[in-house]
């Protein structure tokens, strides 16, 4: 294990890279690649990594990337590939189909503004697109976590009770482009970590199965309730695999939601990525102040931890959720999800705040003007927009 | 290459099981007939993208195809047979002592001439390992009979219903121009040429492309019984060439048009009933691409 100062693009480019080379006692790695601004750093760490069994596509669209990874993982090798924003959006048909056809597919995801008009900002609207799609869903707020989380994705993954793709998310520039100390796996460590990758599907000869013909609604609707069941299944799992982290490795890595200083909070902030670094210093200095002012952070926003987010908020009175993505008419898509959980559950005071859409800057001034205003507040209202 | 020393595998397994719910008359199921009996290549896995191919399997769990099969998107089945194929490649050593495994792509003209096109143009340049083979029929047949880009001229469908305006894209001469190390096109009427051209092809590393006429009764508007005689006629008359090239650049009339008057093959179609046909155009077209073909043949140069 070495630290070394690296970028987000770098730490989950070599995470990748390990997992695949691990998968050399196995069937191999197998992954297309299509370069777009953040992400494309990841995709060229990986086309330059000398696997021992592996090889590279580099295709001519996201759609074909993600086409590659399909067919691969398929026929039982470890597939894996990363994209960014209109990257995504041209790519989402097969996306959908990593879910529905059960493929441990991990994405490495640099979330950028979709355009047009064109901006290469962070803003977390591109993999939010994909909420209903059944891929598990980890945003970052560190590149040590990218590092460790992409690692843990490939456990989550091909775990057999699971076998459902994972996104592993980070905020373009902001994690994407900036070098910090982080401390890079050993590829024997990665090896101990990540069993053979084993598509129990997969395409063999021996046994000829059409994979994916037509299915009649009864059919549909049960694989419907797999895919659902498999969902809610995630977060026990990945709390497992979490553990084993920490043996192999003896670092902790958070956890699907981490709270702050919310144990007798009356004020909480709710957030993912990497506003909650900010946001943290933040609830300090109101701490300081002695403001009852704590924080959450969600890391996994599929599946939604819905039991988890009940449980700190009960007895909050006041609620604010900072997104940095806004769904046209509804607001932010964390907020909605929290205001969702908290059906029936008491009535606290749930407010959204569109913080650092199209790639503004939050600064703890931003967070700062959140608390000013929820703590006056005597109702919800619309979506509050900062940075006009 | 001596076409009779090939056998013909007639297992008790066939491709294409009875049962399935085709069309009567259907050209691609007899395409995958022929396919299946093709020697040596019973170690092979599909990928076939949206279309009547897919439709063929039937429904869920059960299956008409004996070889895997994989569903791609409609417009990824190159994108999703160069996954398997990179996975086959890595594994084969270690796996398949016997012999190499294959993948092929089996899809219609809206998911090679339309859709597909970019994803397959760029598996074609990367030289992927695997026999892509569309079974041309000449509209979406799937959704009903629309037009696509293979659609000939005149031809009634249901989007161009006073008949297309435009010709058919010239699809070898596309994929023949990527300089793959084969191309050639098939005809369910010429069972020889056919099986020895997908023997060739499981022989040769890289990419391989065929492009298959398949009638369809259901869109032409034509007897299921004549099906293969339709394709009989277009190889005679030279609307459909039987020809082979290899590397892009060398080129091999596989079966010599004997002449045979082009209108025949028209006016048993329904499709193009009510539609005014300018044959000496057609002729002029038929020969002016055979002699195109006949000039890359005489500067041809072939190993065997």
């Amino acid at each position: 294990m070495s630290m070394q100062l690296v970028t987000g693009n770098h730490a989950a480019g070599h995470s990748m890279s390990l997992a695949g080379e691990a998968n050399r006692t196995a069937r191999g790695a197998v992954c297309g690649i299509y370069p777009i601004t953040p992400q494309t750093e990841i995709v060229e760490y990986v086309a330059k990594y000398p696997f021992s069994k592996g090889s590279v596509v580099p295709v001519e669209s996201e759609h074909s990337a993600m086409g590659v990874c399909l067919g691969a993982s398929m026929n039982g090798a470890r597939s894996f590939t990363a994209s960014s924003s209109n990257g995504l959006a041209y790519m989402a048909e097969n996306v959908m189909v990593a879910a529905f056809y059960r493929l441990p597919i991990v994405m490495a995801v640099v979330n950028r503004t979709l355009g047009p008009p064109w901006n290469i900002w962070a803003d977390q609207g591109d993999s939010l697109m994909f909420r209903d799609f059944a891929w598990v869903q980890l945003y970052c707020d560190t590149s040590q976590e990218v590092a460790d989380t992409t690692l843990l994705a490939f456990r989550l993954a091909e775990d057999p009770r699971i076998l459902l793709p994972v996104m592993v998310c980070m905020d373009g520039f902001i994690l994407s482009h900036t070098a910090t100390e982080v401390e890079l796996a050993e590829q024997q460590q990665v090896d101990s970590y990540l069993p053979d990758c084993a598509v129990p599907h997969r395409i063999d000869s021996g046994h000829p199965v059409t994979m994916g013909g037509m299915t009649f609604p009864q059919e549909t609707l049960a694989h419907r309730v797999e895919l659902h069941e498999a969902m809610g299944r995630v977060p026990e799992v990945f709390e497992e695999h979490r553990k084993q982290f920490k043996q192999e490795f003896g670092r902790d890595m958070k956890a699907a939601v981490t709270p702050y200083r919310v144990e007798d909070a009356e004020t909480v902030l709710i957030t993912s990525g990497s506003i909650s670094t900010t946001m943290r210093q933040v609830v300090d200095k109101r701490r300081e102040r002695g403001e009852k002012v704590g924080m959450i952070r969600i890391k996994m926003f599929r599946p939604f931890p819905v039991e988890t987010i009940r449980s700190l908020l009960a007895g909050t009175k006041k609620v604010g959720v900072l997104d940095r993505n806004c769904a046209a008419d509804r607001g932010g898509i964390f907020w909605q999800e929290v205001c969702a959980a908290m059906q029936g559950q008491g009535h606290p005071l749930i407010q959204g705040y569109l913080t650092g859409v199209g790639g503004n800057d939050v600064i703890p001034k931003t967070v700062h003007e959140v608390v000013d205003d929820l703590v006056q507040r005597e109702t919800a209202g619309e979506p509050v927009w900062k940075g006009l | 290459m001596n076409v009779e020393k090939i056998p013909m595998s007639f297992e008790e397994e066939c491709l294409l099981r009875p049962g399935n719910t085709n069309c009567g008359g259907c050209g691609m199921s007899n395409g995958l007939t022929m396919l299946g009996r093709a020697p040596e290549s019973g170690n092979y896995s599909m990928v076939i993208p949206a279309c009547c191919g897919i439709v063929t399997a039937g429904a869920y769990p059960t299956t008409s195809y004996s070889v895997p099969v994989i569903a791609s998107t409609f417009a990824s089945a190159a994108a999703f047979a160069t996954g398997v194929s990179e996975v086959n490649g890595l594994n084969d050593e270690d796996e398949h002592k016997e012999g190499k495994r294959h993948v092929i792509c089996w899809a219609g003209d809206g998911g090679t001439y339309d859709i597909g096109m970019a994803t397959l143009s760029a598996a074609a340049e990367r030289n992927e390992d695997m026999i892509y083979i569309c079974y041309d029929n000449e509209i979406y047949g799937n959704t009903g009979g629309q037009r696509s880009s293979a659609t000939p001229m005149r031809a009634r469908t249901a989007t161009t219903p006073a008949g297309k305006g435009e010709g058919k894209k010239n699809i070898v001469k596309i994929m023949a121009a990527h300089r793959v190390p084969y191309a050639a096109t098939l005809s369910i009427a010429h069972p020889d040429d056919f099986r020895r051209k997908i023997h060739n092809a499981l022989k040769i590393e890289g990419f391989k492309f065929f492009l298959m006429h398949s009638p369809c009764p259901t869109g032409w508007k034509t007897e299921p019984s004549e099906t293969v005689e339709l394709v009989r006629l277009a190889v005679r008359s030279g609307v459909f060439p039987l020809y082979e090239v290899y590397d892009g650049i060398n080129f091999r009339i596989n079966e010599e048009p004997d002449g045979s008057d082009p209108s025949v093959y028209f006016e048993k179609q329904r499709r193009f009933k009510g539609q005014e046909l300018d044959m000496d155009a057609v002729r002029r077209y038929i020969d002016h691409r055979l002699d195109r073909i006949r000039r890359l043949q005489s500067v041809s140069h072939f190993k065997d």
